[in-house]
C-alpha cells in the first residue's frame, strides 16, 4: 500500500520513530541492567542497611535481636527478608549468587546445602575464620562450613539435636510408660524398640490417633544419627550401599506395612491439621521442632506433651543452619560483625529462649539460660539439659553435595508406601531413578 | 478531536519547476520519498521485532545452546560440550513420558469440555437477553483472576480435610476423597481449574464470531422450517469453523504450557514434582522440576525443546485436519 506523504508528518514522523527506538531501547537496557534494590543504601551519615537474607524461622526477630544491634550501633539497620520454605529459597539464592544481584548482605544456607556450597562457591564468600573464632562452635559445625582451602564461610547459627517428643495422656492411655526417664528406657536399645512401643500402641490406640506422624521423618533421624550417610569421604553418593540409609528405609517401611504412622509429611497443611486435632502421639524431635509442636497443637494439649531422649546411643542431628557474608556485598565487613555477634553465646542463648533453635556455640551451653531451660509448654522438660546431652553424642557426619535432594526423593517414596501401599520394592526403584536423576 | 485524513493515492511531483536545478532536485526527493515509502514500514515493526529478537528469539537460540552442554545451577560460568546427551537421558526418563502422557490427557480432559460449554454458553448469550453486558462480563471475570489465586481458592476446595468438595459429596453418602493424591482425581481437579479460567474467555470469542454470521442465513433458515438446534447445527457451526480452529489451536498451546495450576494444586515439595507419584505432572513442571530444583540446566533445556517439537507436530496434525475438514466442505 502506499501512501501520500503531507506536509508536517515527516517531522512527526522521525520523532515518533526516535521515541520508539529510544523506549525499545531503554526497555533493552533495563532489562539487562542489575538492580540491587535499597539493600546497599547508605546515606551522607554513614547510615547502612544491611540485608539478612534467611528462610523458614532463624528467630532473631523474635528475640528482639536486630533492634538491640541498632542499639549498639546506631548507624546499621538490619533488615531481614525472609522466604518461608528454604525449597523455595536455595534455587533463588543461587540464581542471585550467579548473576551476584539481589543477594542480601548475609545469608542464610541450611546445612542440608552447605556441601554443595563449600564444594562449588566457596570463592564467592567471605573468610569468617579471620574475625570469628570457629573453635567455639560444635566441632562438626566449624568442619562443615570449611573449604578445602580453609577458609569458613559459615558461621554455625543452630543445631538440631533429636529427641522423641510424645503425648503423655495418649501414652497413657494405651498402657504405655509416660515418664521420660521410663519412655527412654524402654527405647534405649534402638529404633526396633521404638516399632515395637508403637505396636504396643496401635493395639490399645485411642481412636483416631497415630503413634508417629510420618516414617519418612524417623527415615531421616535413623540415617542422621549415623556417620555415614549418603555420601562416603571422596565425595561420592554412596546411598544405595549406605548401612544407614538400607536401615532406616527397613524400618520405615515395616512402619508403613504396620500402620504405625499417619503418612503425613512434615510441615504440610495436613499435619498442622492432625497436631491441632491432637491425633499423634509422637514424633521424632530435633530442637526446633518444640516450637512447631506448640504452634499447631495449640493450648488445647499444653502440659500433655513430654520430651525424652531419642532411640538409641548415638543423637542424631537434623537441620542447623549457617549464616555467610557473599564477597560482592558492599559492606562485607559491617556484615562479618553482625554474624560475629548474632552466632556469639548471650545471642544464641536468646534465640533459644525466643523460639527454641538449640545453640551451635559450646560457649551458650553453660549459660544458664540454656543450662536450665524447661519447657512449660513440654511438662516443664528440662531441653537445656537433655539437648546439650544429645548434642555431644552426635557422631561427625559425612556431608555431601546433594543430601538435601536424596533426603526429600526417598521420603516421598516412604510416603508413598505409607498412604498409597506402594510395595517397598517398586518404591525404592522408583527412588533410586529420581535421586540418580537429581546427582546428574 | 477532528482529524483530518490524507488523500491516499500516488505521489504526485508538485506542477512547475521545470528548471535542470529544481529538476534534479525533484528527482533526488522522489528517491527520497520512495525509499522512505519502502523502507518506513520496516522502522515502524522494527521495535516488536528488536524485542522479540532480545527476549523472545535469543533466549530460544540460548536453551538450544544449553540442551547440547553440562551446565549446572551451582557453576553457569561452565559449561561442558555434551552433543545430545541430554535429549537421549530425558528421552529414556520414564519420569519425562508420564509428563508427556500427563500433558495430553489433561489437555484433552480440559480443553475439550471447555469448548463445549464455551460454545453453548455463546448461543445462549447471544439471544436477546436482558442485561447482556452484564453477562458477558461476569463470564469473562474468572479469565481475570491470576492463576495463583484462582489455584490456591481451588486448593481448598479440593482438600482432602475439610475440602468444600469433599463436604458438599459427603451429603450424597460419598467418603473423603483426596483428590490431589489420585491418579485420575488430580487430573480432573486441574482440568476444573483450567475449564474455570478459561471458558468464559473462550465464549467470548465464540460470541464475536457468531455476531458477524449475517442474520439473513437465520431468516432464510427459518423460512425454510429449521429449528433453532438446525439452525445452530447448520448455519452457526460452519460459520464458526475458522474461530473454532482458532481456539483449538490457542487452547492447545495454553495445554502445553500448563504450569500453575499442577504447582500449587498441592503445594511444596509435592507441587514440584508434580504429585507423589508423578499422577498430575505436566511438561512445564518436569522442566521446573529439572532445571530448578535438581539444578541440571542442560536436560531442562532439552525438554523446553522437545515441547517445541511436540507443539509443531500438534500445529501439523492441526492443519492437516483442517485441511481435509475445508476439502470435505466444499
Amino acid at each position: 500500500m502506499r501512501i501520500t506523504r503531507t506536509g508536517g508528518g515527516r517531522g512527526r514522523r522521525a520523532a515518533a520513530l526516535t521515541t520508539t527506538v529510544l523506549t525499545a531501547s531503554a526497555l533493552l537496557l533495563t532489562g539487562c541492567s542489575s538492580d540491587d534494590g535499597d539493600s546497599d543504601a547508605s546515606d551522607s551519615n554513614g547510615n547502612i542497611t544491611l540485608k539478612l537474607a534467611d528462610f523458614g524461622q532463624f528467630g532473631y526477630k523474635e528475640a528482639g535481636l536486630f533492634e538491640q544491634y541498632h542499639k549498639l550501633h546506631p548507624n546499621i539497620t538490619v533488615k531481614e527478608e525472609t522466604t518461608a520454605e528454604e525449597q523455595q529459597y536455595y534455587p533463588k539464592f543461587l540464581q542471585q549468587l550467579n548473576s551476584n544481584s539481589g543477594l542480601g548482605d548475609v545469608t542464610g544456607i541450611e546445612v542440608g546445602r552447605i556441601k554443595e556450597i563449600v564444594d562449588t562457591q566457596a570463592g564467592k564468600f567471605a573468610d569468617l575464620s579471620k574475625t570469628i573464632n570457629v573453635s567455639d562452635w560444635v566441632s562438626w559445625k566449624e568442619k562443615q562450613a570449611t573449604a578445602k582451602d580453609g577458609t569458613v564461610i559459615g558461621a554455625g547459627t543452630d543445631i538440631g539435636p533429636m529427641s522423641l517428643c510424645y503425648r503423655k495422656d495418649l501414652f497413657q492411655k494405651a498402657g504405655l510408660p509416660t515418664d521420660r526417664e521410663a519412655v527412654a528406657k524402654a527405647i534405649s536399645g534402638g529404633w526396633e524398640d521404638y516399632l515395637k512401643l508403637g505396636e504396643q500402641y496401635k493395639a490399645k490406640a485411642p481412636s483416631g490417633t497415630y503413634f508417629m506422624d510420618s516414617a519418612s521423618a524417623m527415615y531421616n533421624a535413623v540415617v542422621s544419627s549415623s556417620a555415614q550417610q549418603y555420601y562416603d569421604a571422596d565425595g561420592k553418593p554412596v546411598y544405595k550401599d549406605s548401612q544407614a540409609v538400607k536401615q532406616g528405609w527397613d524400618l520405615a517401611a515395616e512402619t508403613a506395612s504396620k500402620k504405625l504412622s499417619a503418612g503425613l509429611p512434615q510441615f504440610g497443611v495436613p499435619w498442622q491439621t492432625a497436631l491441632r486435632k491432637g491425633q499423634i502421639a509422637s514424633m521424632v524431635c530435633p530442637a526446633w521442632m518444640a516450637a512447631q509442636i506448640s504452634t499447631y497443637s495449640g493450648d488445647a494439649y499444653k502440659g500433655k506433651w513430654d520430651i525424652s531422649r531419642a532411640p538409641g546411643t548415638t543423637a542424631a542431628n537434623w537441620g542447623g543452619s549457617f549464616l555467610a557474608v557473599p564477597k560482592g556485598g558492599k559492606h562485607v565487613k559491617e556484615a562479618t560483625e553482625l554474624v560475629k555477634w548474632l552466632t556469639a553465646p548471650e545471642q544464641q542463648a536468646a534465640v533459644f529462649k525466643a523460639v527454641g533453635v538449640f545453640p551451635s556455640n559450646k560457649g551458650a551451653y553453660e549459660l544458664a539460660s540454656v543450662k536450665s531451660a524447661k519447657l512449660p509448654y513440654f511438662s516443664d522438660a528440662p531441653i537445656g539439659e537433655i539437648y546439650a546431652d544429645e548434642a555431644k553424642s552426635i557422631p561427625e557426619a559425612v556431608l555431601g553435595a546433594k543430601d538435601g535432594v536424596i533426603k526429600d526423593t526417598i521420603s516421598n517414596q516412604i510416603n508413598n508406601m505409607e498412604t498409597r501401599g506402594t510395595s517397598p520394592d517398586k518404591a525404592w526403584k522408583a527412588a533410586t531413578e529420581s535421586v540418580d536423576k537429581a546427582l546428574g | 478531536m477532528a482529524t483530518t485524513t490524507p488523500a491516499r493515492g500516488a505521489y504526485t511531483p508538485p506542477p512547475g519547476g521545470t528548471g535542470t536545478a529544481s529538476k534534479r532536485h525533484s528527482t533526488w526527493r522522489s528517491r527520497l520519498w520512495r525509499f522512505d515509502d519502502k523502507a518506513s514500514p520496516y522502522a515502524y515493526i522494527a521495535p516488536f521485532f528488536l524485542i522479540f529478537g532480545a527476549f523472545g528469539l535469543y533466549p530460544l537460540l540460548y536453551t538450544g545452546w544449553i540442551a547440547l552442554h553440562r551446565v549446572e545451577m551451582t557453576g553457569l560460568d561452565q559449561s561442558e560440550w555434551v552433543g545430545f546427551d541430554n535429549f537421549a537421558k530425558i528421552l529414556q526418563d520414564s519420569e519425562f513420558w508420564t509428563a508427556v502422557a500427563n500433558t495430553f490427557v489433561i489437555g484433552v480432559i480440559s480443553t475439550v469440555p471447555q469448548l463445549l460449554v464455551a460454545l453453548g454458553l455463546a448461543h445462549l448469550l447471544n439471544y436477546k437477553l436482558r442485561a447482556s453486558t452484564f453477562w458477558r462480563t461476569v463470564i469473562l471475570t474468572p479469565y481475570a483472576t491470576s492463576v495463583a489465586t484462582a489455584a490456591l481458592v481451588f486448593a481448598l476446595v479440593f482438600r482432602a480435610d475439610g475440602g468444600l468438595l469433599n463436604w458438599v459429596l459427603h451429603f450424597f453418602g460419598a467418603g473423603n476423597t483426596d483428590w490431589g493424591n489420585g491418579e485420575w482425581t488430580s487430573k480432573i481437579a486441574i482440568s476444573v481449574i483450567v475449564i474455570w479460567r478459561w471458558t468464559g474467555y473462550n465464549a467470548l470469542i465464540y460470541l464475536a464470531a457468531m455476531q458477524a454470521v449475517p442474520t439473513d442465513l437465520y431468516e432464510a433458515a427459518s423460512i425454510d422450517g429449521a429449528s433453532r438446534w438446525q439452525q445452530f447445527r447448520k448455519v452457526t457451526i460452519p460459520a464458526l469453523r475458522p474461530t473454532i480452529l482458532f481456539t483449538i489451536v490457542i487452547s492447545t498451546i495454553g495445554s502445553m504450557q500448563l504450569f500453575g495450576e499442577p504447582l500449587l494444586l498441592q503445594g511444596g515439595t509435592l507441587g514440584s514434582v508434580g504429585g507423589s507419584e508423578h499422577q498430575y505432572e505436566t511438561l512445564s513442571i518436569y522442566l521446573f522440576n529439572y532445571g530448578w530444583k535438581l539444578g541440571h540446566l542442560g536436560p531442562a533445556a532439552a525438554v523446553a525443546w522437545a515441547m517445541l517439537v511436540l507443539l509443531l507436530l500438534i500445529a501439523l496434525i492441526n492443519w492437516i485436519v483442517g485441511r481435509i475438514m475445508r476439502k470435505s466442505a466444499a
